[in-house]
């Protein structure tokens, strides 16, 4: 289909030979904003960081297609340049290295071209305002020191800076209070409207999904999708619960 | 999925590699005797009481053991270590007048570069001796002397030489002491005079081309009262099969409330032995910053050590070693606290890499008299394989109660999930490690004037190629 940005094939993915992900199967087509929900530990940010491609999370079967290539051998970085991106659950602490000149290395990395330090200046400086960030926030250490919630918005922040094609959100909402959801939300519409990005939101709130408008939501049990449907999906189950559902 | 992995056996040090034929060259015998020692002294035309210095120290030398206790010597056989290889050429300060051979060396350096960019005066030493001296107008019209210790030691200062010279370090402190106390040759002398405070740093480059020889330059450096500098010493040796040696000393003299800080980026050969000794005694509210990158050789014992003899003086130091394949560098840092309210404070950074050994060894000494003495010693080692290693050997001796002394190591290797999170962002798995390696290194390159941070920066990124393993 030449409007599809991901299609996973029953996937099986295995994390120090404990077999995870038990055949997966997702289709999510460009500009699409899909929904993954599901108890804790049933697999969702192993999906997450099997389609960015870490090298702890072994692939046993099925593949992985973005936008029309298989990706299931590569790379998490030649992930990121046919433009992937995972926003994680624990953003890692990176010493002496600033938040800004991260960003402009890897904006590098992936655009494969110089950036000119000016207007790279000017459109983090105005990406940040979006997402009510400090600008002094840009001279600090990758994530070093930063609050919880600072360590979401800087994830964001990379997300609209680098433009992919296609984002995984992994539970980027936990542990925010309602304004910081709000501005992340702000930061995922901000995003669509930049560049069209398609997205999988893995989350247990349906807050940050209020200003979305939602395609499909995914609920993932024991490591399969157990459960796919619409907006009202998410609905249901922020009301009954996984386990009072009576289909899954 | 197991990954296909991939190796790098070398690095490309073609940049420092280069080496010139030394046909030409006067050169000495091999090995070391009375007839050598006096020759260098004859050569030299030293005074008497240089000539007696030799000859003592060479005394001392030869009934002195070999150190023991740090990384093994046994590859450094002194009868065939040619002491004293010099080029047939004259001191210049006109850069056009050294000869094309040696200048072309020092410009693929970018000495001379740097010089016109950034430096109030440069040094530059090929071998034994130096070959290029030149201080900016403006800095020698403020007194500020700056020149090859043989020259000093027949003018104007000659006094102020033999007072200070080997009175810091003495040939009797060990035996690559009295080594050098025997058959030193060139170096700098520096003397700022008392209030100048010198706005851009001093340099001086030791560039060592000979085969199977010892560099032994002495740099003596005065910094009088109120007066505050900057020097900036780089080195560099192409590779041979066979060992080289360095064995320079380094003096230091801070005087009341002046300030001297010591930049070394040092990226020898990795068959040198860099056996080298550096020390600093500092007056009432002085003040003595180290900063030492070290990255070359095959054998490093480099220890600096400061004395803070005056009441309320300081001193900082902070260092980064990376050891990578066959490279065991042993630093470190000493600091004697004798005044009272001194301080002490080190931060020192180590990588190793492919099987490199990185040991820290720190001394902290407060004497009875040091009363309200603060030291505080951090370390961090960053290990990136498992075939690499890495040592805290910290000593502390404190005679006096009211000292307030902290010590801290880390050690740890490179986090997988950090350079997945890089990777995940678009970077290469090299560049993701040499990324975190240059953060990790970061504290040492905000010391270094941008020139020297650049070329730390791209020091590290040469030792990172290969990391994939």
């Amino acid at each position: 289909m030449s409007d599809s940005i991901l299609k996973v094939s029953d996937l099986h993915v295995s994390v120090a030979d404990k077999e995870i992900l038990k055949g997966v199967n997702l289709s999510i087509n460009k500009g699409e904003i899909h929904v993954l929900m599901g108890p804790n530990g049933t697999g969702k940010s192993t999906l997450g960081y099997a389609l960015i491609g870490n090298p702890k999370y072994e692939i046993s079967k099925g593949s992985i297609v973005f936008d029309g290539k298989d990706i299931t051998e590569d790379a998490p970085d030649e992930r990121a340049k046919t433009g992937i991106f995972l926003s994680f659950q624990n953003p890692l602490e990176v010493p002496g290295v600033s938040l800004s000149s991260f960003i402009r290395t890897a904006l590098e990395e992936v655009k494969g071209e110089r950036i000119k330090l000016f207007e790279f200046k000017k459109k983090l400086k105005d990406t940040m305002e979006v997402l009510n960030m400090d600008p002094e926030y840009a001279d600090r250490d990758l994530n070093v020191g930063f609050s919880g919630g600072e360590k979401k918005k800087a994830e964001i922040l990379q997300l609209l800076m680098l433009e992919p094609k296609f984002a995984i959100l992994d539970e980027t909402d936990s542990g925010l209070d309602v304004d910081a959801v709000r501005t992340v939300s702000a930061g995922i519409e901000e995003y669509q409207k930049r560049c069209n990005g398609s997205l999988l939101i893995i989350t247990h709130s349906a807050k940050i999904l209020e200003s979305l408008k939602v395609d499909k939501a995914h609920v993932m049990l024991n490591g399969v999708i157990a459960k796919e449907g619409g907006e009202e999906l998410v609905d249901e189950i922020n009301k009954k619960g996984f386990s009072e559902n009576e289909d899954l | 999925m197991e990954k296909e992995k991939t190796y790098v056996e070398d690095i490309d040090r073609s940049m420092y590699d280069f080496r010139n034929e030394d046909a030409d060259a006067y050169r000495l015998k091999e090995g070391l005797n009375e007839e050598i020692v006096l020759q260098i002294s004859k050569e030299k035309n030293d005074p008497d009481w240089m000539r007696n210095l030799r000859l003592k120290s060479l005394a001392l030398y030869n009934q002195m053991k070999m150190p023991n206790w740090g990384p093994s010597l046994e590859g450094l056989d002194m009868d065939h270590i040619a002491t004293y290889v010099r080029k047939n050429t004259k001191i210049s300060n006109n850069w056009e007048d050294v000869p094309d051979e040696i200048k072309d060396t020092f410009e693929k350096l970018g000495i001379p570069q740097a010089e016109r960019k950034s430096l109030a005066g440069v040094g530059a030493q090929y071998d034994s001796e130096l070959v290029y001296h030149n201080v900016k107008d403006e800095v020698a019209k403020q007194g500020v002397i700056y020149t090859d210790i043989e020259s000093a030691l027949r003018g104007e200062y000659a006094d102020m030489i033999k007072d200070h010279f080997m009175k810091l370090l003495t040939p009797s402190d060990h035996k690559f002491n009295a080594l050098h106390g025997a058959v030193w040759s060139g170096g700098s002398f520096v003397y700022v005079p008392k209030g100048v405070k010198v706005s851009v740093p001093l340099q001086s480059y030791f560039r060592l081309n000979a085969k199977g020889a010892g560099q032994f330059e002495h740099t003596l450096i005065i910094v009088d009262e109120g007066a505050d500098l900057h020097f900036i010493e780089g080195c560099s040796a192409p590779k041979y099969n066979v060992a080289n040696l360095h064995t320079g000393c380094v003096e230091l003299f801070v005087h009341k409330n002046a300030r001297l800080r010591y930049s070394t980026i040092e990226n020898w050969s990795k068959n040198m032995y860099n056996l080298n000794s550096k020390r600093a005694l500092v007056e009432e509210g002085g003040k003595m910053e180290w900063v030492s990158g070290s990255f070359g050789s095959h054998i490093s014992y480099l220890y600096p050590m400061t004395i803070l003899k005056g009441d309320n003086s300081k001193m900082e130091f902070t260092g980064i070693s990376f050891a990578n394949k066959d490279q065991n560098l042993d630093t470190g840092a000493k600091v004697v606290h004798i005044g009272k309210n001194t301080s002490s404070y080190m931060n020192t950074k180590s990588i190793s890499k492919g099987g490199g050994v990185c040991t820290f060894r720190s001394v902290v000494k407060v004497d009875k008299t040091a009363e309200n003495a603060k030291s505080a010693v951090s370390c961090e080692s960053l290990m990136l394989d498992s075939l690499s290693r890495s040592d805290t050997i910290p000593a502390m001796d404190i005679r006096n109660k009211s000292a307030d002394v902290g010590h801290e190591a880390q050690i740890g290797k490179i986090s997988d999930e950090a350079v997945f999170y890089l990777m995940s962002r678009g970077m290469s798995e090299e560049d993701a490690k040499a990324l975190i390696v240059r953060g990790f290194a970061d504290n040492v390159s905000k010391e270094l004037p941008l020139e020297y941070a650049i070329e730390m920066n791209n020091l590290i990124r040469l030792e990172m190629k290969g990391s994939i393993g």
